[in-house]
């Protein structure tokens, strides 16, 4: 095989990882600050993912255009599910908070199933078969854009955290609880934000995806098993380490599809999971917590 | 041997108990297959429950990849039955040694590097995904394609190779129910069994008091692992066909885990409560959709994931505990009340 086809398939994989990435920062902003792991980060992603099938086919707008609309509704959905539902399970051990968001998972999953059927279904838009070529390199024009419109939201969601006041109140809350309520912030309003943006980024990433990978139901599992696996290969609670670990799974999910067969590039990501584990638990951008 | 394990529970519990397994012994004579398919379902959990519930409840270690120690004891017993004609009993050592090594191997990992909580329950749930993509391309037992065991016809039944009935199932099945359970309550009432508590409530404070928390965490894994691949065993040969995104999918782990977590976790009865509950909850739910004559796929697991919400969010503890409340049990010794 001529060297170009390695190196096309880690850039489309690079590519693909940035919006894996960008699903997975939604998990660790949610367990950074919130402490909670969310079961149900993967169910969300196929949420956004059916939302975006279902106006393409009956309005055809174009998911990178709904990007914005369809993270409000995953961020209302992760306010209202972090308020009500989660809240009274913050100071319950983890596993009380397992069951409750593996029960809502179990709702989503086949909730999907009976509204959308078990088969799998995609996006074709008009840009779905153009390719930029750089030299030897023929790059998917929709990974491109899904890439470049993971790094913007991605962007704009560290712009908050660093700038904004409501940012740096959150900030504050996963660094001291206790001190964020004894100056008197809103802790639970908070939560319930951060949940809420969590979700957001989850919905934007989900919006991007169904542009390269078709929808199924089962997907969702799947998704929540990745996003955990980049969040701690990345650091958990750490930002730049879960767009990092997602672009680190990308890469090697797709040169393992390419150098073995396609179904075993998992169990490369899983092996990483076990490494990182084994020599840095903290993840590679992570700080130890004890 | 039986006095020390009826020592100190209650008479009342006693007698219960012997009318509960008098009534499932009876059970095959009245039931149809439906009921005694769903009777094995609800031994089958309470098992493998019984079997988790010694890592979660009693150690303190949360496992979310159960389903690979079942899956590792029904292909190692269903290959040897079926490449070489070794009876499951036989096969069942080797099964039970295979688990009990890749559960030490696991905890080895995660114990010495300080790998805990939600790590620990991530790094158990990669193994399993893990053996669930290498079943899949393990070509000597068909990867993918499934593995199939050579179905009998139910004129004779065949305790040695496992082939037969409904009814032998259910008595297979509702023996190592019981055995489990006996087991348990004798390892919880056991030094061991106080080690594991004391870990549980607190790691560091048990250190400090001279437990070798490494070694008494390994052993919770080990017993934990060998015990569910017992369960595996059975699942190979009862049903009769493996299939890799089935056995190690990570829904089967979760399946298994819900039991004992309704039921009330590091009890000895929750396990089987919450395999009563559950697998009652989920028959009658199906039940119940077929009659209104509703049955799009995924409405019976919604109901499911609805039943398991409220549970959740209403009993904190389970259904055992406030339950031996009710019934004055509080003060029964066989009880470890987190």
């Amino acid at each position: 095989m001529p060297a170009e086809i390695y190196l096309n398939v880690a850039i489309s994989g690079l590519l693909t990882g940035l919006v894996y990435g960008l699903m997975a920062l939604g998990l660790s902003v949610i367990f950074g600050v919130v402490r909670v792991v969310n079961f149900a980060h993967g169910e969300m992603m196929t949420i956004a993912m059916y939302l975006a099938v279902a106006l393409f086919a009956s309005f055809k707008l174009d998911p990178l255009l709904m990007l914005l609309p369809i993270a409000g509704v995953l961020f209302l959905l992760g306010y209202a599910m972090q308020n009500w539902l989660i809240t009274p399970f913050i100071n319950r051990p983890e596993h009380a908070q397992f069951m409750l968001l593996i029960a809502v998972a179990i709702i989503m999953v086949n909730g999907l199933l009976i509204v959308f059927g078990p088969d799998a279904q995609n996006v074709q838009t008009s840009y779905s078969f153009d390719s930029f070529a750089i030299g030897p390199l023929i790059i998917d024009a929709t990974k491109v854009y899904a890439g470049l419109a993971a790094i913007v939201v991605a962007a704009a969601l560290f712009a908050f955290f660093k700038f904004s006041l409501t940012g740096k109140a959150i900030r504050a809350c996963a660094d001291n609880y206790t001190g964020a309520l004894v100056v008197g912030l809103d802790v639970r309003r908070l939560y319930a934000l951060t949940f809420g943006l969590g979700a957001a980024c989850v919905g934007a990433a989900g919006a991007i995806l169904v542009l390269i990978i078709d929808v199924t139901p089962p997907l969702g599992p799947a998704f929540t098993l990745l996003a955990f696996i980049i969040v701690i290969v990345g650091g958990l609670g750490s930002m730049p380490g879960a767009l990092l670990g997602g672009v680190l799974i990308g890469v090697t999910e797709a040169l393992a599809g390419l150098l073995f067969t396609p179904s075993a590039k998992s169990m490369f990501a899983f092996a990483i999971l076990v490494l990182v584990l084994l020599f840095r638990p903290e993840g590679i951008m992570g700080k130890r917590a004890s | 041997m039986m006095g020390r394990l009826t020592q100190g529970v209650p008479r009342r519990i006693l007698i219960a108990l012997a009318v509960l397994l008098a009534v499932l012994l009876l059970a095959p004579w009245v039931a149809n297959d439906y009921v005694l398919t769903v009777l094995i379902l609800i031994l089958y959990f309470a098992y493998t429950g019984q079997a988790w519930n010694i890592m979660m409840g009693f150690a303190g270690q949360l496992s979310l990849g159960h389903a690979l120690y079942v899956g590792l004891g029904a292909y190692t017993t269903a290959a040897l039955y079926v490449h070489f004609g070794v009876s499951p009993w036989l096969g069942l050592p080797v099964a039970i040694v295979i688990a009990a090594m890749a559960g030490a191997f696991i905890g080895y990992l995660a114990f010495r590097f300080g790998v805990t909580g939600v790590y620990f329950a991530i790094l158990t749930i990669a193994f399993c995904e893990f053996a669930r993509i290498g079943f899949d391309h393990f070509r000597w037992v068909s990867g993918s394609s499934g593995f199939f065991l050579p179905v009998a016809n139910y004129t004779r039944n065949d305790l040695w190779n496992l082939r037969g009935s409904p009814a032998m199932f259910y008595y297979v099945m509702l023996a190592l129910t019981v055995v489990a359970f006996l087991i348990c309550h004798w390892l919880l009432r056991s030094r061991i069994g106080y080690f594991w508590q004391a870990i549980r409530e607190d790691e560091m404070a048990a250190k400090t008091l001279g437990i070798d928390t490494f070694r008494y965490k390994m052993i919770a894994v080990v017993i934990s692992a060998s015990m569910t691949s017992v369960a595996g065993m059975f699942f190979a040969f009862y049903y009769n066909n493996l299939f890799p995104e089935q056995v190690f999918h990570i829904s089967r782990s979760i399946e298994l885990i819900l039991g004992p977590i309704i039921g009330g976790i590091g009890t000895l009865f929750g396990p089987i409560i919450g395999a009563i509950v559950l697998t009652g909850l989920a028959e009658s739910i199906f039940e119940l959709l077929s009659a209104l004559g509703w049955t799009p796929p995924g409405a019976r697991q919604v109901f499911y994931g609805v039943c398991l919400l409220i549970v959740v969010m209403l009993l904190p503890d389970g259904i055992w505990p406030p339950l031996a409340r009710k019934l004055g049990l509080d003060k029964s010794r066989d009880k470890t009340e987190r």
